[in-house]
């Protein structure tokens, strides 16, 4: 047997099929040259993606593939985890709950409550304060310390206010800070009342040890300085993004509250076609794929939900200009949205962009309005729409026997 | 039951200023106030704390008032200072203000601070107010979104009346001219000190946010630029429509959306 290292044809071809079942075997061997010197390919190493296509990896993701790098994408790491380990201060955040989740305007404010902490000396921990039923984690918001109130569900700006000089007396954190926006904004002035402190209004920057507050009718901007009752307007600062942080509970021993002076009666029923239709909370909304108008108009009704409809509804006369939505109509900032027989063109998708759930009602299953929805029910509308109104009746009459 | 008694009622208004022209006029929720008090039926007080010259006072006249109180006191005076004694010496049943104030700093903690002071229940933003029985009051509180909640309160108590109440009465012209404004010196106006060190300048519009890429590479930010918007996990329900009425009804009942 002589020493020089022979090729061998039918490997080589083997090799470079990448059809052949031993190809995978073969491909990541070295390949040496007569004499047995190691050759490197100086051809590109090119990667098969899912179609099939070759694809040149300039990333260097050695051997990965271009499909493991489409996998990598959706497939996010987890973010690192933010602790705080007995933080000797705190700053109170008041977190208002839309539907169960956190408001932008609350993750705003943890944002801003975030950096003020990072800027501390001693270890400090946001302290968020919560009045109701949590939905989803908040793990990413920027909670350091979770404190869930008891005993004042509803509408009890007393209680709340009662409860948060409790706290207050308890942990004595650093700042206040409360969203400038509704409920939120009324509790902040009573907390300041019942502390004694002077807020500030409507912040919406903070520079060092000053900050910048717009005054009530929006026409001025006042710099003064840093104080511990802060209420900011929505944007005031970026939401957390880098980390997870690690909302551990905590408790409160609540003394007993007072009773109630102001007594809640509940809501009461507004006429959804009063509501201008950017505002409306719950639309159900037509397109091309609606025939029946009268059950539509019914349904709405009875759902007690603002009418909407796509341009085609409107062109084609079925629905006034004025409950178009998309680009071109209405921006709609609704928290629930059901789009009866809308297919999703990309003006109708940017109209809705803001809505949290959408439901789509469709007989195309691969439509563009059912990729957006959360909840997409693929049939007849008519049918489904029937079905709906029988279990809202039922619904409504269940509670009326309930009552009695 | 308390037998009905004679409502007093207070209201406290302010100078207000076009959002547009940055003119002097009548402070559109404290105009609401004035007509929501108007409707009730009572004695009726309108006070102001300030400068008893400016003529956007004239304008409240012109709703239709007789007399305006005003409590003098200078331009960077604290309102509450001299509010307190003398709402102390009327005891109304019913104070009415605006939310915030239009000029200065609108804080809008007067009405939280006055109730503070008298030691009465407040109400915030309200749109009407539906019925008064006895001392038990039914009011209607304007929410976002067009919607209202019904709260009942025990009299005498402070209300911020909102914008969303019925819109104030016309100017008349020649009443503006008519009604007197009766100025009374309180005797210790004080300085409002903590403001003095404040710096005020005209409000620009606030930067718009801009959208941060997070994206570490290429192929990311490739992705985020053209994906299309996809909803949370997609739920699809095919051909069974008592099932998909089901699952939409328990969105909907989860979401709270539904009358009640």
């Amino acid at each position: 047997m002589s020493d020089v290292i022979r090729k061998d044809p039918r490997l080589a071809w083997i090799a470079r099929n990448r059809l052949h079942a031993r190809h995978t075997d073969l491909s990541g061997q070295p390949s040496r040259g007569p004499t047995g010197l190691l050759r490197k390919d100086p051809r590109p190493r090119w990667q098969y993606g899912p179609g099939g296509l070759r694809r040149l990896d300039r990333l260097n993701l050695q051997g990965a593939g271009v499909t493991s790098l489409v996998r990598r994408a959706s497939e996010q790491p987890p973010l690192p985890l933010h602790s705080v380990e007995n933080p000797q201060h705190y700053i109170a955040v008041w977190l208002p709950l839309s539907g169960g989740r956190l408001t932008a305007h609350g993750k705003d404010v943890l944002g801003l409550a975030q950096q003020l902490a990072a800027a501390q000396h001693q270890a400090t921990a946001v302290l968020g304060l919560v009045c109701g039923e949590l939905k989803e984690s908040i793990d990413e918001a920027g909670v350091d310390r979770l404190l869930q109130l008891e005993g004042a569900e509803g509408y009890q700006p007393e209680a709340w206010a009662e409860l948060c000089r409790q706290t207050d007396h308890h942990y004595r954190p650093l700042h206040w800070r409360l969203p400038d926006a509704g409920e939120s904004a009324e509790l902040g002035r009573r907390l300041a009342v019942a502390l004694g402190e002077r807020p500030a209004t409507g912040v919406w920057k903070l520079e060092g040890e000053q900050l910048i507050a717009r005054s009530g009718a929006g026409h001025q901007d006042i710099t003064r300085p840093l104080c511990r009752v802060l209420l900011p307007l929505e944007e005031c600062a970026m939401p957390c993004t880098e980390y997870r942080y690690q909302a551990l509970p905590v408790k409160l021993e609540a003394e007993p509250l007072a009773a109630a002076r102001v007594q809640d009666q509940g809501r009461v029923a507004v006429d959804p076609a009063d509501i201008p239709l950017a505002e409306a909370e719950f639309i159900l909304s037509a397109g091309n794929g609606v025939h029946d108008w009268e059950q539509f108009h019914q349904a709405a009704t009875l759902l007690g939900a603002a009418e909407g409809a796509s341009r085609v509804a409107v062109d084609d006369g079925f629905m006034p200009r004025s409950r178009q939505v998309g680009a071109t109509g209405t921006w709609v900032s609704a928290r629930v949205y059901i789009a009866v027989g809308i297919s999703g063109a990309v003006q109708h998708l940017q109209g809705i962009g803001k809505v949290e759930k959408v439901v789509a009602i469709n007989q195309d299953a691969d439509c563009d309005m059912v990729k957006r929805a959360g909840l997409s029910v693929i049939g007849d509308s008519h049918e489904i729409l029937a079905a709906l109104m029988a279990l809202a009746e039922a619904g409504s009459e269940r509670e009326v026997s309930n009552a009695a | 039951m308390q037998p009905e008694h004679f409502l007093n009622i207070a209201v406290l208004v302010s100078e207000g200023r076009h959002p547009v022209s940055g003119r002097a006029r009548r402070a559109l929720q404290d105009a609401c106030a004035l007509e929501l008090a108007f409707a009730l039926e009572g004695g009726l007080e309108v006070i102001h704390a300030g400068d008893s010259t400016r003529s956007a006072l004239h304008d409240y006249l012109g709703m239709g008032l007789e007399r305006l109180t005003v409590l003098r006191q200078a331009e960077g005076d604290d309102a509450l200072a001299v509010l307190a004694p003398y709402l102390d010496e009327v005891q109304p049943d019913l104070l009415l203000t605006g939310i915030q104030a239009e000029q200065g700093e609108g804080s809008g903690m007067l009405p939280y601070l006055l109730a503070e002071h008298l030691g009465w229940p407040l109400v915030t933003g309200i749109a009407a107010i539906e019925q008064i029985e006895g001392d038990q009051v039914t009011l209607l509180q304007a929410l976002p979104r067009g919607q209202r909640r019904r709260l009942t309160v025990q009299l005498p108590l402070v209300a911020s009346v909102d914008e969303a109440a019925a819109s104030p009465r016309q100017l008349a012209f020649a009443r503006a001219r008519r009604g007197t404004i009766s100025e009374q010196q309180p005797v210790a106006p004080q300085r409002d000190a903590d403001s003095a060190g404040w710096q005020w300048q005209h409000a620009k519009s606030r930067p718009k946010r801009l959208k941060v890429a997070r994206a570490k590479t290429a192929a990311d930010r490739f992705k985020q630029a053209t994906a299309k918007a996809q909803g949370g996990k997609g739920q699809i329900i095919r051909n069974d429509p008592q099932a998909a009425a089901r699952a939409i009804y328990d969105l909907l009942v989860e979401e709270g959306v539904l009358r009640k």
